[in-house]
């Protein structure tokens, strides 16, 4: 199936979930923000969604900014 | 020197440092630690799924400064509350610098849109640091709202030409009931010590000393122009006048009068 991470398409594979993605992906989940289909998640709730084909995911983190 | 109070919170200084523009990230740490600030701010984007860079709070110890994320790219209210919650979930306390900058080229502030989203944001128990045309029309109606402070721009974001707005940001000090932050376009070391003497309540700086030939000594450089212009401001500055006054006493010269 489908997904869209950070306007990107990208497979994922049925049953996997966020915390999966996101350890697939590398990201240490202390240091970003997850949006799920315009949902903002807290941390705790990453390993609780099962993805699904058309998901929509943002995966923000800090950059320099003044 | 007295401390600055925002929303409760005390702070030693009054430069806030901004992390953008920095060559690497040592060079950020390095001077932010060489600003004497406690307070930086940092921007939230996307992460870069196929090129992931060195994580910028790797470098930013949380129990030495107080990271303030802003809300800068975003062109509305709505976006500007979305990046502020995500700035949240990401684990940074409520605080933010709201900026909500439609115009691409002054990146100047969208003060409706400002205003409406430091309504909501304050609702939701956020520490609202709204960046501001220097109007104290506007930074009246945000302090009714509730804000923390209100951070005025001296010139435009990164221009580096200094006070600009100086008489503006002068009748927002006289008349505010929060801290007044002057934000954006101090390039120099006196461009802040001006804004203090002022009686600003603190700076934030940023493009001036990530582009400076030597950012560390000039953000300690700044860091002292804060201070010597918290201290112009606290020791009472003379006032102007037009005409000489002398220094020197006016009699016993050596001639006959």
């Amino acid at each position: 199936m489908n997904i869209t991470v950070n306007n990107q398409i990208r497979t994922a594979s049925a049953g996997q979930t966020l915390a999966d993605l996101i350890n697939e992906m590398g990201l240490d989940a202390a240091r970003i923000a997850v949006e799920y289909n315009r949902d903002i998640l807290t941390r705790d709730t990453l390993a609780t969604i099962s993805l699904q084909d058309g998901d929509v995911i943002e995966i923000v983190n800090f950059v320099g900014g003044g | 020197m007295d401390q600055l109070t925002i929303a409760g919170r005390t702070f030693r200084s009054r430069l806030m440092v901004g992390t953008g523009k920095f060559a690497s990230n040592q060079q950020m740490a390095a001077t932010i630690a060489a600003s004497g600030a406690e307070i930086v701010t940092v921007a939230l984007r996307r992460v870069n799924v196929d090129d992931q860079q060195d994580d910028l709070l790797n470098h930013i110890d949380r129990n030495k400064y107080l990271l303030l994320p802003n809300t800068s790219g975003a062109r509305d209210a709505e976006e500007a509350i979305r990046l502020a919650r995500l700035a949240r979930a990401a684990g940074c306390e409520p605080w933010v610098k709201l900026e909500v900058t439609p115009d691409p080229y002054y990146l100047l502030p969208d003060p409706i849109e400002t205003l409406k989203a430091a309504e909501v944001l304050v609702k939701e128990g956020f520490i609202v640091l709204p960046y501001i045309n220097a109007d104290p029309v506007l930074a009246k109606h945000l302090q009714e709202v509730g804000v923390a402070t209100v951070m005025p721009l001296g010139a435009p974001i990164g221009t580096n030409k200094g006070l600009k707005t100086r008489d503006n940001v002068a009748i927002i000090i006289e008349q505010a009931i929060v801290p007044v932050v002057v934000d954006a376009g101090l390039g120099a070391p006196s461009h802040a010590a001006e804004a203090m003497e002022l009686g600003a309540d603190a700076v934030l700086v940023n493009t001036a000393m990530a582009v400076a030939g030597n950012p560390t000594m000039m953000a300690e450089a700044f860091g002292k122009a804060v201070e010597a212009g918290r201290m112009g401001y606290l020791a009472g500055l003379g006032k102007q006048r037009n005409q000489a006054e002398a220094s020197s006493p006016l009699t016993g010269f050596l001639r006959e009068e």
